[in-house]
């Protein structure tokens, strides 16, 4: 007797020309989700991304917690990047519940998420160049990293899950001497990137292997709903920062950055320009921020919202992250969304890897800026 | 101010608590005007078929019904120029017995639309007793008018159960394979020790 297959599993006949192979799950080079890939020869004839091996349920975890309860796992997703994270949920829950924030306070959340932002995109470029089999590009950024860690560290008192925003501003004020010594380490910074660009963006090595791989046509990145550094390396002037400008990043200096060519080249330079263009975020806001004042607003214990529903978005470091509020007049939301640019990026893996050679799966992969943890969430 | 106001022997007290009270009332109520326009030209095509859900800066809500979906959604893309979907939420009401499916749509090409978000959404009866797939919560599927919402919907249907009509590839996303037990996002879904 044949026993029922459990639905969800489907069978299917194997052709003698394809082979399929598993890329992950135990990331060999696909982080924590797994590639169907199907080879003919040396070519990819059909990709098909299987992630949901890091699924948490953070979003049906934020039903059960109050507003406040929810800010130390809603990060977990993207440790790297939590401020980023955790931004939007804050702006939601404030126009919630109609909490104003105090002028300093913005400005510390514009420093502090643009710190993070360097910290993830370090740790990206790091992964990516280790794949590419460039050593030098993982050990410098690693070691980098440490620095903004460091500033990071000073604020919140965390490494890397900071849980350090809240509704109506930020947990605690900034360390004496924060300013001195976050100028003095955005300066050094500053002349890294530099390094970086000679000995990583200008190798004709990787220049060879990432040119002209996996090329997304403007259009179709407007289409397929791309987002972040996928869609701004594809031509599209689309920064949130920019565009819909939350907190105090209509006062501060910077460009967005945009290429127009698409291929894994452009897509993993941009990020690099970010973290430049962060530099001057930083700069300025230190120089434009209140010296002193109140840098959180008192919330009633156990906030309540009324019967609304708020979406609000900020630039992550993998682009547009949305956070989508639905209450019901109870402490809990009663529904939470995460919306992230990772999730909303997979979607063109398949189309990208379709007819390249399998020895440039990484590259491609990779550039995409594609973190498994946050798509899963 | 007409000349006969009224200025009783009443305590000055209350005259300058009026307008106080007045004001908060009347701010909420000012629709941002472009928003209203946009709103206007979707209510104008399809009449009683939509309803708004509200106007706020930057965001709009329109509510249609499942069986013109396509055809709000086809008007949205094609003369609002609305050209992707950012995410696609299920939202669950056990007591109306009906899951809401939201869709917040924006737009790349044109430069007016960058901060606006427009929410789309209708609404599927729910079963009690659900049958992902062969059952009556379904909905046809807005991939053919939004490419990207591809993955969206497919996170939609198995963590809430709304089958997508039309959609070329309902499998499973996130969830394992022989996943068994009811949609995981409905409300009667529980977690434990909570």
């Amino acid at each position: 007797m044949i026993t029922p297959l459990p639905p969800g599993i489907q069978l299917e006949k194997v052709d003698d020309r394809i082979m399929t192979l598993n890329v992950g799950p135990q990331h060999p080079g696909s982080g924590h989700m797994r590639l169907i890939i199907k080879v003919d020869g040396d070519y990819i004839v059909s990709c098909d991304p299987d992630p949901g091996y890091v699924h948490r349920g953070e979003e049906k975890m934020a039903e059960y917690r109050n507003y406040i309860q929810n800010i130390p796992h809603l990060e977990r997703p993207v440790i790297h990047d939590s401020c980023n994270i955790l931004y939007p949920y804050c702006l939601a829950v404030e126009d919630l519940l109609g909490l104003e924030v105090p002028e300093r306070a913005k400005y510390i959340r514009v420093i502090a998420s643009e710190l993070n932002r360097c910290v993830y995109t370090l740790y990206w470029l790091a992964i990516y160049g280790i794949f590419l089999g460039h050593s030098t590009m993982f050990m410098w950024p690693v070691g980098d990293r440490e620095f903004c860690i460091d500033l990071l560290e000073a604020m919140s008192g965390a490494r890397v899950t900071h849980a350090y925003f809240v509704p109506g501003g930020v947990r605690n004020d900034l360390p004496a001497n924060f300013e001195e010594r976050c100028l003095r380490q955005i300066d050094y910074f500053e002349k890294r990137l530099k390094q970086y660009e000679d000995i990583f963006y200008q190798n004709p090595v990787l220049k060879q292997r990432t040119e002209g791989t996996g090329v997304l046509s403007r259009m179709d990145a407007i289409r397929l709903g791309t987002t972040g550094s996928v869609l701004r390396s594809a031509g599209v002037d689309f920064d949130v920062r920019k565009k819909e400008p939350y907190d105090v990043y209509d006062n501060l200096d910077f460009q967005t950055q945009v290429l127009k060519e698409g291929d894994s080249y452009a897509r993993s330079r941009v990020p690099y320009l970010d973290m430049l263009e962060s530099c001057r975020i930083i700069k300025d806001a230190l120089k434009k921020m209140p010296k002193s004042g109140s840098v959180r607003t008192k919330l009633k214990p156990n906030p309540k919202g009324g019967n609304d529903e708020v979406y609000r978005r900020v630039e992550s470091g993998r682009g547009s992250l949305g956070m989508y509020v639905v209450s019901d007049g109870k402490p809990e939301p009663y529904r939470v969304k995460i919306s992230v640019g990772s999730f909303r990026n997979l979607i063109c893996m398949p189309y990208l890897l379709k007819g390249e050679k399998l020895g440039n799966m990484p590259a491609v992969y990779w550039s995409l800026n594609y973190w498994p943890v946050e798509a899963d969430r | 101010m007409s000349s006969e106001t009224t200025i009783d022997e009443k305590s000055s007290e209350t005259v300058e608590t009026k307008p106080e009270i007045a004001k908060k009332e009347i701010t909420p109520v000012v629709e941002p005007k472009f928003e209203k326009s946009l709103a206007e030209k979707v209510v104008s095509k399809f009449g009683t078929i939509v309803t708004i859900g509200f106007i706020k800066p930057n965001r709009i809500r329109i509510n249609a019904k499942k069986e013109n979906i396509l055809d709000v959604a086809t008007f949205i893309r094609d003369e609002l120029n609305f050209d992707h979907a950012e995410s696609v939420t299920g939202v669950d009401y056990p007591k109306s017995k009906e899951i809401e499916v939201v869709y917040h749509l924006g737009s790349y090409t044109e430069p007016q639309l960058a901060k606006q978000v427009l929410t789309l959404a209708t609404r599927v009866p729910r079963e009690d007793i659900p049958n992902p797939g062969h059952d009556s919560t379904r909905m046809p599927s807005l991939r053919d008018v939004f490419y990207s919402v591809e993955f969206h919907e497919r996170e939609c249907f198995e963590m809430l159960g709304v089958y997508f009509d039309g959609h070329p590839d309902n499998r499973r996303l996130l969830l394992p394979e022989d996943w068994a037990d009811i949609p995981p996002f409905r409300k009667d879904f529980g977690i434990k020790g909570r």
